[in-house]
């Protein structure tokens, strides 16, 4: 049977193809987008097999490389034989391999590409270690010897076993030197700077009494006392941790010492089974969630960046939601429905167009330098000329992100409040109770589900917004967490990292684009995985009270 | 989708009650049968205690005039029932009676409404303590979205009583009162979104009478029920008006005359003629009451 063109367009199915088109070329973009930067960001932390093979250097010199293969290219042969490569005639592709070599303190840097042809006699020696450092990136090369507390071990069989003792003793004495100095030290220096504010408090106000300097002085005196016998006791620890130290050769042949307080983890790749690698995989997954970053970003963990993103968005939402909800029920409940209160309508739907970096801007001149500005100099005299909230920090990144999202809230808090039937406000209402109670008890609970809705949306746009951040509080890297055990505990007025900054500063500010680039991919996908997780939790809230205040929907 | 299983649960509900529903409707028929003369002693205004009164009460919405200079009294402890066809201004009137119009921005009352003789729209009235006295229920049940407990105690938390004992006494009484105890007595912490359309119309009614008000305004209150439940309404009626004074709109005149003892006709904005059921009914004064009562228009 027949169907004409005009019948088949007013039956309607090409708008069913075209929305369906629609529909599942949204879900291939969202699923490919999330599966490129989860297979890129993932992958870097699998335990690549190191391949050692010999090769050319320009000079005709051979010598030998061993290193992870990270990736491997075509290159046109016209492109190689510019730069001197020599090939023959009939060849017009070429492939090579990007190998992470490590060595940086050996061979200036940590990748090298190498002509496919050049590889000669490739293998996978299992006796070839890789040893993450705390500086210089990764070593690739042989075990030799382990010097433990003054005692050579050397011999195939005996030196990894003692390089497993000796590196369990040295991460065990680095977490307790971690320990002292960030905590113990740090809270020390804490109750130091209290302190000497004290003291300049009273100098500028001239109300210090004798006994209060005395005070000073004996608490001052008690902290020195602290102080000198944990700085005994890092010297004693930093002792320990240099004491062993391995000496290691690199395919090539060169020997190098390396002190075992500079090793994070060592591991023999080519030797490992399935089992074993999935272990180390899932090790150095947890390293990135939950460890400090190092070697500028680099290498280690992101947790700061976590939970600095995560901080503020909280505090955002604290500001936010009370806010937007008191903005709409005044907008929509109490003011006098005319063109005020449409433009004031207006005016804010258009703040949510307005681009982020303005606001970046806005909250640097208002937030930062006049209304920190003044607190600074009312409530912070004594810290002077050190800014305390004159600076970018978490407070004002927050607050700065308020304003960016509270139209969202606004809008959404509106909607929910027009949709509660007027029947519900009238029963209330005609029990006796004021405007006031009906909201209060009633409207206020029943719209509770559009205010979450309008959290979601600004708890969505803040945790990905990167731009105005870099003005008002994000660092790249910040020396502690804004939220620990020295007092006052939220220390709103530090800076502090964030994910999506830091997609940018490894991706754009890194001095190791290389090494950086897979952290780009996984960061990415934790910054995902984050906002996926307040959303979620968000989400779940709401709906739980769409389920309690399901509105008569008659 | 709702309606229907509203109508489904109140079939099973009116199934599971001792009175079958085949039993039930007979006693509906007979007693729509003997409605007209159900009134058995003379009633006359001029013996009743008044409750509220209407005077010289005008209405606008915005230009256009809904209520056209009304005067009346509400007996106290009688039914009073507004008729009359669409649009004539009888809710309008209603809302008059607890300053409901307030809500409503371009609606301007001129004239007086006395509650005990003192009038309600004067300046300096509270409004919340005047909707406190007189109650209203509406036309659709309005239930809050909460526990059926919470909905009943809701004007008594209004008013400060947070007592337990005090909330879970009256709580009863009203549920009770409006023939619902029984119905929901082991499921006062459920939403009362639950429960069906009549119930829910009970919830409503013993939520007002919770706060014990002077007068009941009800507003069409069994129009959107099924048979069953609007006899439960109507005997609810009955029983109530010992204790309140009530004020009933309705569009079915059958439900007037069952359930008033007075009846007050209106027709676009006038109160044409206002009386005792009885005489309204059987002997009505005016030609456009017995033209609408008689069902030649409206």
């Amino acid at each position: 049977m027949r169907v004409s063109v005009s019948e088949w367009l007013k039956s309607g199915t090409p708008w069913v193809w075209l929305n369906a088109g629609a529909v599942a070329i949204s879900l291939i973009m969202v699923i490919g987008l999330l599966g490129l930067i989860a297979v890129r960001g993932l992958e870097h932390f699998w335990p690549a097999q190191v391949l050692q093979a010999k090769t050319v250097a320009p000079d005709n010199s051979t010598y030998v490389v061993a290193g992870e293969v990270v990736e491997s290219e075509m290159v046109s042969a016209v492109q190689l034989r510019s730069s001197g490569v020599q090939l023959a005639d009939d060849i017009d592709f070429a492939e090579r391999y990007l190998l992470k070599v490590g060595n940086r303190d050996i061979t200036g840097s940590d990748f090298t590409w190498v002509l496919k042809r050049d590889l000669k006699e490739p293998a996978y020696p299992e006796e070839i270690i890789v040893i993450e450092r705390r500086e210089w990136g990764n070593f690739y090369g042989y075990l030799d010897s382990v010097s433990k507390d003054g005692q050579i071990i050397t011999g195939s069989d005996q030196v990894w076993q003692a390089f497993q003792d000796v590196i369990d003793r040295a991460l065990g004495i680095h977490d307790d030197i971690y320990d002292v100095e960030k905590s113990e030290i740090g809270g020390i220096n804490s109750r130091f700077e209290r302190l000497r504010l004290r003291e300049r408090g009273y100098e500028i106000r001239n109300n210090g009494t004798a006994e209060d300097f005395a005070d000073i002085a004996a608490r001052r005196a008690e902290l020195d006392a602290e102080y000198e016998a944990l700085q005994v006791r890092l010297t004693e620890l930093y002792n320990a941790f240099n004491r062993d130290s391995i000496s290691v050769r690199t395919a090539n042949g060169k020997i190098i010492e390396i002190n075992l307080s500079k090793v994070v983890r060592a591991y023999q790749p080519n030797a490992m089974g399935l089992i074993d690698k999935i272990g180390f995989y899932f090790s150095k997954l947890w390293e990135f969630v939950a460890d400090d970053p190092r070697e500028a970003n680099t290498e280690g963990g992101i947790f700061p960046a976590i939970y600095g993103t995560v901080m503020m968005v909280i505090i955002m939402s604290i500001f936010v939601t009370p806010f937007g909800v008191v903005a709409a029920v005044y907008l929509r409940e109490y003011a006098k429905q005319g063109v005020l209160t449409r433009t004031i309508r207006i005016a804010v739907n258009n703040l949510a167009g307005v681009p982020s970096i303005v606001y970046g801007v806005f909250g640097l001149g208002f937030f930062i330098y006049f209304l920190g500005g003044h607190i600074d100099n009312l409530f912070f005299v004594e810290a002077k000329p050190a800014p305390t909230f004159g600076t970018p920090g978490l407070l004002w990144a927050s607050l700065t992100l308020a304003l960016l999202t509270v139209p969202v809230v606004i809008v959404a808090t509106e909607e929910g409040l027009s949709r509660i039937p007027r029947s519900i406000r009238e029963g209330s209402l005609a029990l006796g109770a004021t405007k006031w109670e009906t909201l209060w008890r009633v409207i206020l609970p029943m719209s509770s589900p559009a205010m979450m809705t309008g959290l979601i949306l600004a708890v969505a746009r803040a945790a990905g917004e990167v731009a105005p951040l870099m003005l008002v509080g994000v660092v790249k890297l910040a020396p502690s967490l804004p939220l620990d055990g020295n007092y006052p505990y939220l220390h709103l007025d530090q800076k502090f990292m964030h994910l999506g900054f830091h997609i940018y500063d490894v991706g754009f500010q890194s001095p190791n684009v290389e090494a950086a680039r897979p952290l780009v991919y996984a960061t990415a996908l934790l910054l995902v995985a984050v906002i996926a997780v307040l959303n979620l939790t968000s989400v779940t809230i709401r709906n739980h009270l769409r389920e309690k205040y399901k509105a008569l929907e008659v | 989708m709702s309606e229907l299983t509203r109508e489904a649960l109140t079939e099973k509900e009116a199934a599971d009650t001792k009175g079958a529903p085949k039993k039930q409707e007979p006693k509906a028929h007979a007693m729509d049968m003997s409605a007209l003369g159900r009134q058995s002693r003379r009633l006359d205004l001029a013996n009743e205690e008044v409750c509220l009164e209407a005077k010289n009460l005008d209405l606008y919405y915005g230009k256009s005039q809904a209520l056209k200079s009304i005067n009346m009294v509400i007996p106290k402890k009688r039914v009073t029932a507004f008729i009359g066809p669409s649009g004539c201004g009888k809710s309008t009137l209603l809302r008059c009676f607890n300053r409901m119009n307030d809500l409503v921005d371009i609606c301007r009352v001129e004239g007086e409404v006395l509650l005990d003789n003192s009038n309600i729209y004067e300046k300096g009235v509270d409004v919340a303590d005047l909707r406190r006295r007189v109650g209203m229920v509406f036309q659709k049940p309005n239930p809050f979205p909460k526990s059926i407990y919470e909905n009943v105690a809701y004007g008594l938390r209004i008013q400060g009583i947070s007592q337990k004992r005090v909330l879970d006494e009256t709580v009863e009484w009203a549920l009770r009162g409006a023939a619902l105890w029984n119905e929901v007595k082991d499921r006062l912490q459920e939403n009362a979104l639950g429960l069906s359309g009549g119930q829910q119309q009970r919830l409503v009614i013993a939520r007002t009478i919770a706060v014990e008000p002077e007068v009941l305004l009800l507003d069409e209150p069994a129009s959107a029920l099924d048979p069953i439940s609007t006899l439960k309404i109507e005997e609810l009626i009955n029983e109530l008006k010992s204790k309140f004074t009530i004020a009933i709109v309705t569009h079915n005149m059958q439900q007037a005359a069952r359930v008033s003892d007075y009846t007050a006709f209106m027709y676009i904005g006038d109160l044409v003629e206002f009386g005792s059921t009885d005489t309204l009914f059987t002997n009505p004064k005016q030609k456009a009451t017995e033209d609408y009562i008689t069902g030649r228009y409206g």
